[in-house]
């Protein structure tokens, strides 16, 4: 072959590199206008039959898990993982909260005895909080500071090292 | 159990595949034709394998069994039953089952066909085809296996993607993917081709009625696709630029041009370059759509992340290039046209313009596709590129298409004369000219719907007449005038197979232009008892009604519809609601004439059905778009008919 129609075949790199390259970029990450501002408060009526006021947290690093009983794969990846950071840091100041949202109370139920949930959880009926929380899907999982401020937001399931690492960089901090 | 079993036979034919490739190839290079017959029976193997997947597929959709994640993720208790069989293709996974498995069907069909015609070139093609399908069955194993498990096992199903339940669901894919795949074939044979250096016209000659099918599977595709958005969505249109969309559309637009220049080729031994990067340039926009819709690189309506198969099939797509183009540079000698360009005014200038434009929007409409993704690489902005952009750059390329579509099969080979022109193209000229100031006349204001059916009437008038002078000149030889008109089309089933495929063009594109243009809408919210007027109806809402079915609540509003005080009809736009979904879905209500569609979409409604939301629409002509595909259909069944030499 003549070295000078290699051209022809190396044409199509630029367009492979630019493909490749977007397997960097997630075109669904579109920054929440949340992040740093007050969490807006909630009531929550749990599942177990309390009740939960986010106001009553203040001073406490909170986990805010949007989910569904529907939610397969991603809530059922996650959930063993939100468990376990709740076993582990809730007596270092840190709360998963659970909102089961567009769901039946007998899936959910059902969802939560499968997993061993044992943190609070409880529906949102009507769908206040995930529109208040500008929710797309399930799961989305917001990370709250002492200060009662949304610090970051993670769209699709979290896992134990994500979840891990959130909550020592919030735990660090002073109330 | 069958889980295990489906993965088994996969992964088998996988090996099978594998083994198919290297004995083909080796068979071809060491003449040991043994070798090549045992990779028929690999082909063999792999079609009844995957025809096993399949049923097992089916089988665990229509007993629940949610073990497997696929069936979990596509299907819940309350689906229908034939949406949980068509479940099957209802996400990547199950369509990579279907979609090898008509390859294998195709193989099995160039086994049939071309084992004993093409003696040198079919191992080639035998292992190019066994090539493509080890890397789907690669995929099938690796990174989106449809028979994976899922634990803990759910009590139910999340479900069918509730968009997905509709009629138009059901053959889209299967048109779709039998387009998609309808191209591997003519591929294969170019690449045999290459690898020989036997550049000759054969592969084009033996390709021809595959090119035409997988064309004709693939527009038939982009219509129905084009039929459920209209009627699913719910905002009327039929084709929106989707990422998804252009992805169809792209190996459209290139398998439009190579089945036109291929005629060039047969004709004057010209274009031969042009051709197989045509060809080669079709099929990897094949893997191309696969991989924009499945790898999450682009925000889109239909596509969703699916781990690590982006990488495969990128992976893929660069190697098919990067081998078939080097192959095409270290042939490129061999590859020197013998014909040459006799003059501008010749069918040969008429078909290179086609082309030149077809490909023209490809790069356009793959350029509007990728550009977000290159504005974030080279200045780190987030943009979208919209409808505008893509209707601005591509409607006049159309329009030149649609030009060239009267003057291309008329005007003569290599030269055409003064006289010529004037005998084939005064009338047409006239009629179009003529159409478009009635048109005028009649009220039609706006420019572009003007020109555009100006040159519909200009392409159909030179069909018409020419069809009518070869009747003629058939009916001195002493045939009747139907008698001739049926001879004519018969003996020339290429040529007026061709023209009817043109003429159910031009109805898509009356249609499309009727109702972009002259769409009439208005959305009002109504009292029960109350009417809202729209085009020539006035729709008169009588109140809401509501049903609990088995997978979803729905609310539809019962409308009265009167056209000029005859009461035509009631009509029940609705809206479904799923539990998992966090919109409600459009039941949308349309009544079709040759005229205008009134269409229907329910929105918002108070809880006591006593005020209801609704957006009604007329679309001038819609119905033609989708009568251009029974056209379509009728003028391929009459170009692929076997047999009578003598082609125009």
């Amino acid at each position: 072959m003549s070295w000078k129609r290699l051209w022809i075949p190396l044409s199509i790199l630029p367009i492979l590199g630019l493909l490749a390259y977007g397997f960097r970029t997630d075109p669904r990450a579109v920054p929440s206008p949340l992040v740093g501002r007050p969490a807006p408060s909630f009531t929550l009526a749990l599942f177990d039959g309390g009740r939960l006021d986010l106001d009553d947290l203040r001073g406490k690093v909170v986990v805010v898990n949007f989910w569904a009983s529907w939610c397969y794969p991603a809530c059922y990846e996650e959930a063993p993982a939100l468990q376990e950071g709740w076993r582990a840091y809730r007596d270092r100041g840190a709360v998963v909260v659970g909102i089961d949202i567009q769901d039946t109370e007998e899936g959910a139920r059902r969802f939560i005895e499968q997993f061993g949930l044992t943190f609070p959880n409880g529906p949102d009926p009507g769908g206040k909080i995930s529109i208040d929380y500008g929710v797309y899907g399930v799961p989305e999982t917001f990370f709250i500071d002492r200060q009662g401020r949304i610090r970051a937001k993670h769209v699709g399931a979290v896992t134990a090292p994500l979840l891990r690492e959130r909550l020592e960089a919030l735990l660090e901090e002073p109330a | 159990m069958i889980p295990e079993v489906g993965f088994a036979a996969i992964a088998v034919a996988l090996a099978l595949a594998c083994y198919g490739m290297a004995a083909s190839a080796l068979g071809a290079t060491r003449e040991r034709p043994a070798l090549v017959a045992s990779a028929q029976y690999a082909a063999i193997g792999i079609f009844v394998l995957l025809a096993v997947a399949m049923l097992l597929l089916v089988y665990a959709f229509l007993s629940f069994d949610f073990s497997v994640r696929y069936v979990a993720m596509n299907t819940n208790l309350g689906t229908p039953f034939y949406y949980r069989i068509t479940g099957l293709w209802g996400a990547l996974e199950g369509s990579l089952v279907l979609w090898t498995w008509m390859l294998a069907g195709y193989t099995l069909l160039v086994v049939a066909f071309y084992r004993r015609r093409q003696r040198d070139l079919y191992p080639w093609v035998l292992a190019v085809l066994m090539g493509i399908m080890a890397f789907f069955l690669l995929v099938m194993t690796v990174p989106a296996s449809p028979f994976q498990r899922l634990a803990p096992v759910p009590v139910d199903g999340r479900g069918l993607n509730p968009l997905l339940e509709d009629t138009g669901m059901i053959t889209h894919p299967i048109f779709l993917y039998l387009g998609f795949t309808g191209f591997t074939v003519p591929f294969a044979f170019a690449l045999a081709g290459l690898i020989l250096g036997r550049l000759d016209e054969a592969w084009i000659t033996v390709t021809r009625r595959w090119t035409v099918l997988a064309w004709y599977f693939l527009s038939m595709g982009l219509l129905i696709g084009g039929w459920w958005s209209y009627h699913v969505l719910g905002w009327g249109g039929y084709w929106a630029w989707d990422p998804v969309e252009n992805a169809a559309f792209m190996p459209w637009l290139t398998g439009t041009a190579f089945l036109h220049s291929v005629m060039i080729q047969e004709r004057r031994r010209m274009l031969r370059v042009w051709n197989l990067l045509l060809i080669i340039l079709t099929f990897s926009l094949t893997l191309f759509g696969t991989f924009l819709t499945r790898s999450g690189i682009i925000a889109s309506v239909h596509s969703f992340t699916q781990g690590t198969i982006g990488a495969f099939f990128l992976a893929f797509i660069a190697l098919v290039l990067l081998f078939s183009l080097s192959l095409l540079a270290w042939r490129a000698d061999r590859l020197r046209a013998q014909g040459e360009l006799d003059s501008l005014i010749s069918r040969e200038s008429a078909f290179l313009l086609n082309n030149l434009f077809l490909v023209g929007a490809t790069f356009t409409v793959f350029l509007g596709t990728v550009f977000p993704l290159l504005s974030e690489a080279v200045r780190g902005v987030k943009v979208s590129v919209g409808a505008p952009f893509f209707n601005y750059v591509s409607i006049p390329i159309f329009l030149a298409l649609i030009f060239l579509m009267g003057v291309g099969p008329l005007v003569a080979w290599r030269r055409a004369s003064w006289d010529g022109l004037k005998r084939n193209f005064l009338w047409p000229v006239a009629i179009g000219a003529a159409g478009a100031l009635v048109f005028f006349l009649l009220g039609v204001r706006h420019a572009l719907a003007l020109l555009t059916l100006g040159l519909v009437l200009f392409v159909a008038a030179t069909m018409v007449h020419d069809f009518w002078r070869g009747t003629r000149a058939r009916m001195r030889t002493g045939h009747g005038p139907l008698g001739a008109m049926a001879d004519l089309a018969l003996r020339q089933h290429r040529r007026y197979g061709g023209f009817v495929v043109h003429l159910g063009v031009l109805l898509v594109a009356v249609g499309i232009t009727g109702s972009q243009v002259f769409v009439v809408q208005t959305e009002t919210s109504l009292r029960r008892g109350e009417s809202l007027e729209v085009g020539r109806y006035q729709v008169r809402f009588e109140g809401l009604e509501a049903e609990e079915k088995s997978n979803h609540f729905l609310v539809t509003g019962v409308f009265t519809v009167v056209n000029d005080r005859h009461t035509v009809g009631r009509m029940f736009p609705g809206k479904k609601f799923y539990p998992q979904e966090q919109q409600p879905i459009a039941h949308v209500a349309y009544r079709s004439t040759w005229r205008e569609d009134l269409y229907l979409v329910l929105g918002g409604f108070s809880r006591d059905g006593q005020l209801a939301t609704v957006h009604a629409m007329v679309n001038p002509l819609v119905s033609w778009i989708w009568f251009g595909g029974v056209v379509i259909t009728l003028g391929t069944a009459l170009l692929v008919l076997p047999g009578r030499r003598r082609d125009g």
